[in-house]
């Protein structure tokens, strides 16, 4: 029991151990500072920007900032979108998979545009590894330097005085993947590949079963399929890039997608990784490392007391599984605890501690079926979504949203004693409030109202693995996912229906794009105003009080939003559990 | 519109150059060195043994017989894969069932029912876990040790074996947590069943 603890409080000092290094290197890069990749990569770099004619000093404009962003990520829609239609045209295709329904290509497309890659198809039994590496891959790159361009984009607006331009779009998404996204993808999908991640272009194994099996129809099964593809290299990046999409279908809890102790360590400190560092590249790039720190603890605190909750209640079977003693759910000899949807290799403190790194990023990859967590277990992921991704949340989105949260919190603490709120030495005034509303409440909004409309939707309980409280946190928990653009599911109701396809494709429509061009207009607002000194009225934003301020207001929206939501689903799972 | 026109252009060559990059440089790449350096890992960790392929050390096979080592509950998917000829391929996923459900307590309090006939040298002994749950992709290929020990009898039975050339055997595929700490103690249910045919030595 006490090596479930050590495990995950290892996990998180391995975070931070990584994070804070990481971070300068990002801060650096971004700024187009030398780095020790610089002499690999300018070269690179050069050339992408003379091909496509790219200035790469030019100083954007909020507007054309957004203009680039949402023009570059139709394109890639539309690119994922064809290549789910038209696969049965492309090579790399063995098992000779066909086009898809157009509602679950748009689906598809949407959600890894979006950075949510929430999956409503299964990958090896249905994806070409040509719609894989071409589509899926390259959008999990695309959609994490997106955020990570817009986070840099709000934190130009922070630092310049009296301008009106944030950088240049395209310099961000170059620099991103080429430094960051990229080199790290490579090494950890290495890593991956020697523990038994597979990565190859051959199609399917045929293996024989040493037992063959009869059905109850009397079919005897004598072989098994062994699914094959590049997988380790996708991967990688939908762990480092807060995507979470699969290459199978049950996601890293497939043995061939996370094989081992050391795979799974690696994709789950892949998971936290890029978030947490971009906390103390911030710090770095405002030029008050304290500001980045404040903001990190107020997400570890809560990262932290998620984490214990979640282990708490799996490493306690339910007394469903329990069968008052008649099955040992001991931790002698075993995992011990509540190993319904759990991986052997992995056991409670690795699925616990992923479930709730997963959620908290924005990531939505798997090692074990949230669907089968106990209730109080299941209600945290959920949470955690709900809160608006924020704690650590996406790629560069996370952090943009905390901003979001940070400002809300100024605006409060100004409200109380009565002064003009401001933040890193600029003035909130009402259009930042607005904008500022609109990145902290997308999220609730999207989720509430998505899942409000499905439960109204005839015949929608029928496509529930679990009946009662169970089903509709089933419904909850999928539209919470697609309005925080997480991808992780309650996975027993079946997604791939017409309107589960359109309803989620417009949730995560939503709930990534309103923010985003909420955090470029604030950007541009705030680059505009002048630098006010710190006076003796000024709220410090990086000592205690800010921090707990912070958190307080993260779970006042929380729990004020969803706390009905949540009493009826998960809440009175727990006391129908208990009896 | 100024606005539009001044951004697609950059935005369509951006997406080209990156999906070269990205989609197919980089893969590549990753697929060239796994080969070269980690071949049987990068190609599904396949058991072969003089030509005939007995599995993937990673994928679980059901096994129901008495003298083999049992894994966790299989939710068998045979209609999804089938071979060339036309014949289905064993394949399995997650159940995604509430553990805190009536119909749940049904389900395993059936399985303990199962195991425990087939176990009478157990007795009363409670069922380690991973014997009655099903596991998070449905192919968990290994079992944890308390889970293979409850065994060990019922196998050394069939097999007319002495109890302790079956728990050899046992311990010889165990494998402990990664650097003494991350993960859990597992069991390879395979290996252990090819080992105990004589296959795999």
């Amino acid at each position: 029991m006490n090596g479930e603890i050590l495990q995950a409080v290892l996990c998180l000092v391995l975070v931070i151990v990584l994070a804070i290094p990481l971070g300068g290197y990002i801060g650096k890069v971004m700024n187009g500072e030398k780095v020790f990749l610089s002499r690999m990569m300018q070269p690179v770099e050069g050339f992408f920007y003379r091909t496509l004619n790219i200035d790469r000093d030019e100083q954007m404009g909020w507007k054309k900032y957004a203009g680039a962003v949402l023009i570059f990520n139709l394109f890639g829609f539309l690119a994922v979108f064809l290549l789910n239609l038209l696969q049965g045209l492309f090579p790399l295709n063995p098992q000779h998979f066909g086009a898809v329904p157009w509602d679950l290509a748009f689906n598809n497309a949407v959600s890894f545009v979006t950075n949510t890659n929430w999956q409503a198809y299964s990958g090896e039994s249905s994806m070409s590894y040509f719609t894989q590496m071409l589509g899926y891959t390259v959008q999990n790159f695309l959609s994490a330097a997106t955020g990570i361009a817009v986070l840099f984009a709000l934190i130009r607006g922070f630092v310049k005085v009296q301008e009106t331009g944030l950088g240049s779009f395209w310099t961000d998404l170059t620099r991103s993947v080429l430094y960051i996204l990229l080199p790290l993808s490579l090494v950890v999908s290495v890593a991956l590949v020697s523990q038994g991640v597979v990565q190859n272009f051959n199609s399917y194994d045929r293996v024989d079963l040493v037992q063959p099996i009869t059905l109850a129809d009397g079919t005897v099964i004598t072989t098994e399929v062994v699914p094959q593809g590049p997988a380790a290299s996708q991967i990688a990046i939908k762990q480092l890039g807060t995507n979470g999409g699969g290459f199978f279908g049950v996601n890293s809890a497939h043995p061939l997608e996370n094989p081992t102790a050391a795979s799974n360590l690696i994709e789950l400190i892949s998971i936290l990784l890029i978030p947490a560092a971009l906390c103390f590249t911030f710090g770095r790039n405002v030029k008050d490392k304290r500001q980045g720190r404040a903001l990190f603890l107020a997400m570890f605190l809560v990262l932290s007391v998620c984490l214990g909750v979640v282990l708490f209640n799996e490493m306690r079977a339910t007394p469903q599984l329990a069968q008052n003693g008649a099955v040992n759910t001991s931790f002698a000899g075993q995992s011990g605890g509540n190993m319904e949807g759990k991986e052997t290799r992995l056991g409670i403190a690795a699925s616990g501690t992923w479930a709730v790194f997963t959620t908290a990023a924005s990531n939505g990859s798997v090692n074990a079926m949230h669907d089968s967590f106990t209730p109080i277990g299941g209600l945290v992921p959920m949470l955690l979504i709900q809160l608006g991704e924020v704690i650590f949340g996406g790629v560069g989105s996370g952090l943009y949203g905390m901003l979001g949260f940070a400002i809300f919190t100024v605006f409060i603490a100004g409200l109380m004693v009565g002064r003009t709120p401001e933040y890193l030495g600029k003035k909130v005034e009402p259009y930042e409030m607005k904008m500022a509303v609109l990145l902290c409440l997308a999220t609730p909004v999207a989720i509430l109202v998505g899942s409000g409309v499905a439960c109204m939707v005839p015949g929608i309980s029928s496509t529930l693995t679990n009946t009662g409280a169970h089903g509709f946190s089933e419904i909850l928990y999928n539209f919470t996912s697609a309005g925080g653009n997480n991808g992780s599911a309650f996975a027993g109701m079946a997604s791939n229906t017409l309107f589960m396809n359109l309803s989620t494709g417009i949730v995560m429509l939503f709930a990534r794009y309103v923010p985003l061009v909420a955090a470029l207009a604030m950007a541009g607002s705030l680059a505009q105003k002048k630098k006010v000194a710190v006076g003796a009225g000024t709220l410090p934003t990086h000592d205690a009080m800010f921090v707990g301020l912070l958190i307080f207001v993260i779970l006042l929206i929380g729990a004020l939003s969803f706390f009905p939501a949540l009493a009826l689903g998960p809440v009175a799972d727990f006391y129908q559990m208990i009896g | 519109m100024k606005l539009i026109k001044s951004v697609w252009a950059k935005a369509f060559g951006a997406l080209l150059l990156f999906t070269l990059l990205c989609g197919l440089l980089y893969p590549l790449a990753v697929t060239g060195i796994s080969q070269l350096l980690f071949h049987n890992q990068a190609n599904g960790s396949i058991i072969e043994i003089n030509g005939k392929k007995y599995g993937s050390a990673l994928l679980a096979q059901q096994f129901t017989g008495d003298g083999y080592l049992w894994g966790r509950i299989m939710n068998l998917d045979t209609k999804t894969y089938t071979d060339s000829s036309g014949k289905a391929m064993l394949y399995a996923s997650p159940s995604n069932l509430s553990p805190a459900s009536d119909r749940y307590q049904e389900l395993v309090k059936e399985r303990v029912e199962k195991i425990r006939a087939a176990h009478p040298e157990k007795a009363d002994t409670p069922v380690p876990e991973d014997l009655v749950t099903c596991s998070g992709s449905g192919l968990d290929p290994d079992i944890s040790p308390a889970a293979a020990e409850y065994q060990v009898e019922r196998i050394a039975r069939a097999r007319n074996l002495p109890v302790q050339q079956v728990r050899d055997i046992v311990a010889k595929y165990t494998n402990g947590k990664f650097l003494k700490v991350f993960g859990e103690d597992t069991v390879n249910v395979l290996k252990i069943n090819l080992a105990l045919d004589g296959i795999l030595k």
